[in-house]
């Protein structure tokens, strides 16, 4: 009897609504555009392509808010990522295999300073991530405040440049040749973060334990758990990922400015609510995640697509999103509240 | 050392807080396989004594015997209780509700694979045994919060029992369970016991202590009153040994033959009304000039029953009827401005508003009723703050002292304060005496009086049976969340009443 | 010994303190570098307007100290902060300026709504703003700085798409006025006075403070004492919308300007950090006014000073973010505990001495 029943609950239904959400958007937009192209499969690819680097950052800030935490550092550690490559490469003369490492460490340690203070001197996430946004962005003014491009290291621009052409679901284009849809590695390095990421939560002490933070961090100090362990090494992973990101980012744009990745953190945090998180910790997984930037993606593809609307339409229709996703896990919060 | 066949000793436990002694050479003996029920009142120290077990609270003199430990234990935190052997179970699941049954059973200890990752597969098959053992019916890979709370307490107790306990604690478990779940608690306990794990239970429902127990032991202020077999204890006794029967030598402050107010006019009638899960529905009659007394044990619903008629929280069913007229209270404020005010009983998280002034702590309510707009002038709220520190005797540097910084009975004192500035025409005082000094109390006491005199209704709860016979022209008489009946004043005495508290015929 | 500590508790002190040290830091830096020490404070009237680095700081503080008003309220109400400030106030340029101009106008030199109306639109958007994001925290129970999150991203979009994505100016001289001069005084102090005035005879004359404390401090106690929590932190709410409206008109005017992508960018963060180095802990309770409004000014100066030694206005949330840092690691528990423990060991040195 028990095992037949279907296991929909509150939480379950949010990252239900969010698939069935994505689904009749790109559906939709595949008829209302198919004219403009919007149905071939290289329109999917491209909203996958521009949004790798998102998706790295969304998987951590997927562990971050797992927690029942936040961090809105994201967006101005990227855009610091971006120029110290961009910096490295074309002014400081690094290599860039050596400066993609120097990322890499600078995430984990920026990630360290916001654990510290958040885990150990239990200061407010939002305050502290916070100070770590203006803090990036100032840094990455210190650093240049011109805009900066990549143009002369090889490996860089091999890796951005590189095509993964499918074997199938070509098209002919105008002149008649055949054109194969195609991935960039970005793509195929989000992928393999999500996926690490979704076998760490769920495979590994340190993946359990962030659950259960979440779901009660009292009782998670009863039952002997380090939770400020555990915290510390979430804000690091989360700057982690997000440096991963950084760089994937970076071989999208090439360059380095101080106004990059403005309000990155917002996406971030809305894919990760709308694709089930909750706000208040414990309950969502990456792939929800993955599914909510694939929405945002494809509310900018579409605004793109229609040609009229300008780009803060994209903005908006997210913030409406985001908005709705919120009011909803609160009023399922209530209802959870009124059973009991 | 420990005699045969006990398996956890607690004696002459002595521990401080600031201003308070909450545990005044206390102790505690628990047999292997043996439910004992941990009775007291409010401010008795049995969370205290629990606490000091479980290592929470770092008690100043006396010693714990555990089996199987040569001398004294000290336990540095409750892993390291747990670790001994000694677990808790509290009233709130501290479990995580958005994790499987199992992972709650074996979170932080799960079984892992050669690679190091969690072994999901036999980790649900350790659980599934567990389970079957204790015969509960659970799908352990479902998430805890898809089940009720009796099962998610069980989940709880099963895995204090799977990390081999001597000795279970359960501080109130069944406070939020309805009757059938009680039912499957208890034979999972008997279960237990039979295993020889030796249980220590806090309830505060005397059906229950003789529905599952071998022994009680009960505190008092911070003293054990005594260890006794539960057929040596009758219910009568029992209520006898909680609330104590130690008259002070104050005399009798009560006026002769004030009694008789049924002929004054109706101020509050109640009728039906309830509060789901705290009150049943209840009817209530209180006069111009009477003092009715709540009495009943800590958790039989003398809180709730207040509450309700105040609208702290929102009755949900029946008719209230003030001075006469129907009305509707959604909100404190609609109560006060019908002329009511409540006295909570948790002063900490109800009562003070602790960052701010005495001044701005007695104003508040006057304020609150005047409204945002009409903000009293401030040498006016010194005038009435003056008047009430005078008025009650209250010690503070200076009306501008932070309210944080007084004694808990000059704190009460300030609340009451706040008060008997509105002018109320109906008083409730939520233990207005408890963790007070003996002075303090009869003043209180003779205020409540005082009031009563001047014509105003008062609703008196209080934990002191001696205390309500003294103030009081009636009583109702709650049990489990109910009213059960009232006392008229001539049958008024100790035995009576606590006879109405105990209920039941059984065990007399 | 004593005596230090006393002055050290008391409430003004940090803001006080940390205003003195920026003007200290003024006076050795102009003293080095050759100019008169004390050129931080000389006011002259140049150009028929005055003119010094205090009027700047004064002048260019104004937004800051109107959001710190606004700030404050909704922090000791709720305990959590309004992030969405800056974009609330590009939002009211977004709107002022659309009405002003004509909806698809960039460039306009005479209105198309009288001013007043577009004043008025602008400030009733901002309080439509605080209204929701009010809504969300004191009844939907959402976290305040994920409730207001919603509007720190919606806010500027809509600005941007109110000017139809586009710097829209209004060559007004009236329009100019309230970002110019009143005879030789910069308008936006006046401005920033009459805020500051309001507020003052507001907490003054009607029992505002009493209650957003009360709640703020113990939500459940304030209740039974009768106060109604949710409108309180609500009413708190539009009054920081209000301010972010008012903050935003005298931003627009500076510029004579919708420039939703840069009007308010990050001055959250300056509201945020003027309440904390007021004196005012973010996690509710107790507010001082006075302190976070001189905090707000301090900022202002920190800016001027760093922009005077050479650090351009892009790299300056570098120093701010360090000092929210260490103000919220100094108020934190743990450090006050280590602080305790630390002059408990001092003490016990002494004694045994």
């Amino acid at each position: 009897m028990k095992k037949t029943k279907t296991r929909i609950n509150g939480n379950n239904m949010l990252l239900l609504i969010t698939i069935v959400l994505f689904v009749v958007m790109y559906i939709g937009g595949c008829i209302v555009y198919a004219d403009k192209g919007f149905a071939r499969l290289q329109t999917f690819f491209n909203i996958l392509i521009n949004n790798a680097g998102l998706i790295c950052i969304a998987s951590g800030m997927t562990c971050v808010m797992l927690t029942g935490g936040i961090d809105i550092s994201v967006g101005s550690l990227v855009a610091m990522d971006c120029m110290i490559l961009a910096a490295g490469i074309e002014q400081w003369g690094w290599s860039s295999p050596a400066l993609m490492l120097f990322i890499l460490l600078v995430g984990v340690v920026f990630g360290f300073v916001q654990g510290f203070c958040i885990a150990y001197l239990d200061i407010q996430p939002f305050i502290v991530t916070m100070a770590g946004m203006f803090f990036a962005r100032g840094m990455t003014a210190v650093i240049s405040t011109q805009q900066i491009s990549i143009v002369s290291d090889k490996l860089f621009t091999t890796l951005a440049g590189f095509q993964l052409k499918m074997p199938f679901g070509g098209t002919l284009n105008r002149k008649g040749i055949m054109q194969f849809p195609y991935l960039r590695v970005t793509v195929i390095v989000a992928l393999v973060v999500v996926v690490l990421v979704f076998l760490m939560l769920r495979y590994t002490r340190f993946g359990r334990s962030i659950y259960a933070i979440g779901g009660n961090q009292q009782s998670a100090t009863l039952m002997g758990l380090d939770v400020k362990k555990t915290k510390l090494k979430v804000y690091m992973l989360a700057s982690f990922l997000t440096s991963i990101g950084g760089i994937c980012y970076c071989l999208n744009t090439m360059a380095g400015t101080t106004q990059q990745a403005l309000g990155l953190e917002m996406n971030a945090i809305s894919s990760a609510v709308i694709g089930g998180t909750l706000l208040t910790g414990g309950v969502g997984n990456v792939f929800g995640s993955l599914v909510g930037v694939l929405i945002n993606g494809t509310i900018s593809t579409l605004v793109q697509t229609n040609g009229k609307l300008i780009s803060s339409w994209s903005n908006i229709i997210t913030a409406i999103l985001l908005c709705f996703f919120i009011v909803l896990q609160s009023i399922f919060a209530r209802i959870k509240d009124s059973k009991k | 050392m420990l005699e045969a066949g006990v398996v956890l000793k607690a004696q002459g436990i002595c521990m401080t807080f600031p201003g308070v002694k909450a545990l005044d050479n206390a102790g505690l003996t628990l047999k292997k396989g043996e439910i004992r029920a941990l009775m007291g009142e409010n401010g008795a120290g049995k969370s205290t004594m629990i606490k000091c077990l479980t290592g929470v609270n770092k008690f100043e003199a006396g010693e714990i015997y555990l089996e199987g430990f040569d001398g004294p234990i000290v336990n540095k935190d409750t892993m390291d209780a747990q670790q001994k052997g000694i677990a808790t179970v509290y009233q709130e699941v501290n479990l995580c509700p958005n994790l499987s049954v199992a992972e709650n059973l074996y979170i932080g200890r799960e079984p892992l694979t050669k690679l190091g990752t969690v072994n999901r597969k036999a980790m649900n098959k350790k659980a599934a045994a567990l389970m079957k053992e204790l015969e509960l019916d659970v799908d352990v890979t479902k998430n805890l919060e898809d089940y009720s709370l009796a099962l998610q307490q069980m989940v709880a107790i099963a895995r204090a029992v799977d990390m081999d306990s001597k000795v279970l604690i359960l501080d109130e478990p069944t406070s939020s369970l309805d009757d059938r779940e009680v039912e499957k608690l208890f034979s999972m306990m008997r279960k237990l016991k039979a295993k020889g794990v030796g249980i220590i239970f806090v309830t505060h429902f005397l059906e229950q202590v003789y529905a599952v127990c071998d022994g009680i032991t009960v505190f008092r202020n911070g003293h054990l009153v005594g260890e006794y077999e539960v057929e040596e204890l009758p219910r009568v006794k029992l209520v006898a040994a909680m609330m104590g029967k130690d008259f002070d030598d104050l005399a009798s402050i009560k006026k002769e033959g004030s009694g008789d107010k049924r002929n004054e006019p109706l101020v509050i009638e109640a009728k039906g009304l309830s509060h789901a899960g705290t009150i049943k529905p209840f009817d209530l009659d209180i006069h111009k000039g009477e003092v009715i007394g709540l009495t009943g044990l800590l958790g039989s619903g003398r809180s709730e029953l207040a509450r309700a008629i105040y609208g702290a929280d929102r009755a949900q069913t029946g008719t209230l009827k003030v001075n006469g007229k129907e009305v509707k209270i959604k909100n404190p404020i609609d109560a006060m401005n019908l002329g009511m005010g409540l006295l909570p009983d948790d002063r900490k998280a109800e009562g003070i508003i602790a960052d701010l002034s005495v001044r701005e702590n007695i104003i508040l309510a006057v304020q609150a009723k005047l409204g945002i707009l009409h903000r009293i002038p401030m040498a006016k709220q010194c005038e009435i703050a003056d008047k009430f520190i005078e008025l009650l005797q209250i010690k503070t540097a200076s009306r501008e002292t932070l309210v944080k910084q007084l004694s808990g009975g000059n704190q009460q004192k300030v609340i009451l304060a706040r008060w008997l500035a509105t002018d109320p025409d109906f008083l409730i005082l939520d233990e207005p005496t408890r963790g007070i000094d003996i002075g303090t109390k009869t003043e209180i006491q003779k205020l409540v009086l005082k009031l009563a005199d001047e014509g105003k209704s008062l609703i008196f709860i209080s934990s002191e049976i001696e205390e309500m016979l003294r103030t009081c022209n009636r009583m109702a008489v709650l049990r489990d969340g109910a009213k059960v009946g009232e006392i008229e004043e001539h049958d008024m005495n100790q035995m009576n009443v606590m006879k109405a508290i105990a209920g039941g015929d059984r065990n007399e | 010994m004593s005596s230090i500590k006393k002055l050290t508790q008391k409430r003004l002190f940090l803001p006080v303190f940390s205003m003195i040290l920026v003007m200290l830091i003024n006076v050795i830096y102009d003293a080095a570098t050759g100019n008169a020490a004390l050129s931080f404070f000389t006011v002259s009237i140049r150009n028929g307007v005055l003119y010094g680095r205090l009027v700047d700081i004064l002048n260019r503080g104004t937004e800051a100290a109107i959001l710190a008003i606004g700030m404050t309220l909704v922090v000791s109400s709720s305990a959590g902060t309004d992030i969405s400030v800056g974009s609330v106030m590009s939002l009211y340029g977004g709107m002022c300026c659309m009405l002003l101009a004509g909806f698809g106008n960039v460039n306009v030199s005479s209105y198309a709504v009288p001013l007043i109306v577009g004043i008025g639109a602008g400030l009733l958007t901002a309080c439509a703003c605080g209204l929701f994001n009010g809504f969300l925290v004191a009844y939907m129970n959402i976290q305040p700085m994920v409730a207001t999150l919603i509007l720190w991203s919606a806010g500027r979009a809509i600005g941007l798409l109110l000017c139809n994505s586009q710097i829209v100016y209004v060559r007004v001289p009236s329009f100019q006025k309230i970002g110019g001069y009143v005879g030789f005084i910069p308008t936006p102090i006046i401005v920033a006075a009459a805020c500051i005035l309001v507020a003052a005879l507001v907490l003054r004359l009607t029992a505002l403070g009493t209650y957003i404390q009360s709640v703020g401090i113990n939500k459940r106690a304030s209740r039974i004492a009768g106060f109604n929590s949710a409108k309180i932190i609500l009413l708190c709410y539009v009054i920081c919308g209000l301010c972010a409206g008012l903050a935003g008109m005298v931003a627009t005017s500076r510029i004579y300007s919708a420039d939703t992508n840069n009007i308010g960018l990050n001055m959250e963060l300056d509201a945020i950090l003027a309440v904390a180095l007021g004196g005012n802990s973010l996690g509710g309770g107790k507010f001082n006014l006075a302190g976070s409004i001189i905090g707000a000014y301090t900022i202002q100066a920190i800016d001027t000073t760093l922009l005077s030694l050479g650090v351009s206005t892009a790299q300056s949330p570098v120093f701010k973010a360090v000092i929210v840092i260490l103000i919220v690691v100094i108020q934190s528990e743990p450090m006050k505990d280590f602080f305790k423990k630390m002059s408990k060991k001092k003490a016990a040195v002494k004694g045994a001495a």
